[in-house]
């Protein structure tokens, strides 16, 4: 009769049952960017790309689709349990605001990366099998592709992406329980009106430079990359954490997280459904 | 310890007033109907002792305060607002998953025996199943979860009657056994007449009338007078008089059972027609 209670595990359980988008739209891209593939190693041999570009070009298609679903979750994360009246639902049950919220955050910020993480893996698993053999073949060294088979640089990637755009998705969970409608919408609406005052009042764009920063920033301060002719993504050269981990910037964010999650769980205790 | 306990408990949205300052008091085993029209305040007092609003006044669920000690409180009661919260994504078997993941009184094999007993499939997804399959599949729920408090409100909303009869059927004898105490509001009141052990009108943020179902039963008569007999009962001063079946009715509170006989067939009332009877009076 008594099965061990978990709660912060069944909630995100839950949050998978309920959003299969998390792993069915990176699967979709996966097997698009894997049907192409095999399509392209026809020309595998006589390729004058590098024979590496697929592989960081599949990553970065994964990674950038994973955020994506990560801010579209968010803004819907406390708003729909509202508009299906689902909330009364959960909320009869011993599951408290706090965790929920929690597991609402901990959803884009180690579910989807981890989901990213598996599928980018499976995708360049499958990319090796298929091109090695052709490589081999033709009597072409396959050191180059399995050089850029790199978990490791993934799994550091995909943590530093997290805490970078963890103020984000927290501002649109905490948009989506303030919302009655249109979460997304109404979460853009501030930052336009902060970045049009501060033009029109101070003639400055401080604001926009720091939204640059967030939506760009955590890459250059992560790695240093290689010089890269135009039109090709950068070539990761080195792993700088510590420069990642010294950025007042990247604390200055995740204590703004915390604020908006803080703030989170205060609205969903007061609210009703729509 | 009663188990709610409610001073001057007071709610105030904007500049509507929905509860008006309730004192009320249910002790352990009781069934307590709450009835009054849309917008009362039954909703409202069944928000606050559920600790989903804050409120005014004093209010003691189980010995914790439901605003501030919500966290502890859930542990104990169970709650169903009406049968359309289920969410439509969830699947049969992932709610009962979930449910005896986070629920420590949870009880798996109860539900499942319930479950066995209707054609709910374990694939099927709560927006397939029908409005009585869903109620079903929610009562398995609340009948494995060991709560000391059941709060329902309008658990039968939408349902046809094959299921309103059921629920309540199940309920009484599955569920209750005088260690838990239900609250319940409800349109149905006909149906809910022999189940409760008490019953509450509220209109306009106020309780009107408030008793246990022995005391109604003993105070209020209803008569149907013989048309010649129509003075000398209006004499009594009954609380409603009204047309049916081509006679008059009468409605008596406190007078002698063996004076009335004599004015005609004397029966149990309806709660429906003495609230009618309250609201009229109240107005």
């Amino acid at each position: 009769m008594s099965e061990p209670i978990r709660p912060l595990y069944w909630s995100l359980r839950r949050e998978l049952w309920e959003n299969r988008v998390i792993y069915v739209a990176p699967a979709v891209v996966a097997a698009v960017m894997l049907i192409s593939f095999t399509v392209s190693i026809v020309g595998l041999p006589h390729r004058r790309h590098p024979l590496d570009a697929p592989y960081k070009t599949s990553a970065a298609m994964l990674i950038l689709t994973g955020v994506i679903v990560s801010v579209f979750y968010c803004a819907d994360a406390l708003c729909g349990e509202r508009r299906d009246r689902s909330i009364l639902f959960w909320k009869s049950l011993p599951v408290s605001d706090l965790t929920t919220v929690l597991s609402k955050m901990a959803t884009p910020l180690v579910t989807i990366p981890l989901v990213t993480f598996a599928i980018v893996l499976v995708t360049h698993v499958y990319m090796l099998e298929l091109s090695i053999p052709v490589l081999i073949a033709h009597g072409m060294n396959p050191a180059p592709v399995v050089n850029a088979f790199n978990p490791l640089i993934l799994l550091y990637g995909l943590i530093a992406i997290s805490l970078w755009f963890a103020p984000v998705y927290a501002y649109f969970i905490l948009m989506s329980a303030w919302a009655r409608r249109h979460p997304f919408i109404w979460a853009l609406v501030p930052l336009i009106i902060i970045g049009t005052l501060e033009r029109v009042v101070f003639n400055s764009r401080h604001f926009g430079a720091v939204l640059r920063e967030r939506i760009m920033g955590f890459a250059p301060n992560a790695f240093v990359y290689k010089p890269t002719p135009p039109g090709h993504i950068p070539d990761v050269y080195q792993l700088t954490p510590d420069r990642f981990l010294g950025n007042p910037d990247l604390w200055i964010g995740l204590a703004f997280a915390a604020i908006c999650i803080a703030a989170a769980v205060r609205l969903r205790r007061n609210r009703e459904p729509i | 310890m009663a188990t709610i306990e409610a001073r001057r408990l007071r709610k105030v949205y904007g500049s509507t007033v929905a509860l008006d300052g309730i004192d009320l008091q249910i002790e352990e085993g009781r069934i307590l109907g709450l009835i009054g029209p849309n917008g009362a305040g039954k909703s409202t007092a069944l928000n606050a002792i559920l600790g989903l609003i804050p409120y005014e006044g004093s209010l003691s669920v189980l010995g914790h305060d439901p605003w501030t000690q919500r966290d502890q409180l859930v542990r104990d009661v169970s709650f169903i607002a009406d049968v359309a919260v289920l969410p439509r994504w969830i699947r049969v078997s992932q709610v009962i998953d979930y449910v005896a993941g986070i629920h420590p009184r949870f009880n798996r094999a109860k539900a499942d025996a319930f479950l066995a007993k209707t054609s709910i499939k374990r694939f099927s997804r709560a927006g397939e199943l029908s409005k009585g399959m869903l109620a079903q599949l929610h009562l398995a729920l609340i009948m494995a979860i060991d709560a000391k408090l059941l709060v329902l409100d309008e658990p039968t909303l939408g349902l046809d009657i094959l299921y309103r009869k059921q629920f309540y059927d199940s309920l009484l004898n599955d569920y209750f056994d005088r260690t838990r105490t239900i609250v319940v509001t409800t349109h149905q009141v006909e149906e809910v007449q022999n189940v409760l052990t008490d019953f509450m009108f509220i209109h306009r943020g106020r309780i009107l009338l408030e008793s246990s179902m022995e005391e109604f039963e003993s105070r209020y008569a209803e008569v149907l007078v013989h048309p010649s007999r129509l003075a000398e009962a209006r004499a009594l001063r009954p609380v409603q008089e009204r047309q049916g079946f081509g006679r008059s009715i009468f409605l008596f509170d406190n007078v002698n059972r063996q004076q009335l006989a004599s004015l005609g067939d004397v029966r149990t009332p309806g709660i429906a027609d003495l609230f009618v009877a309250s609201i009229g009076a109240a107005a």
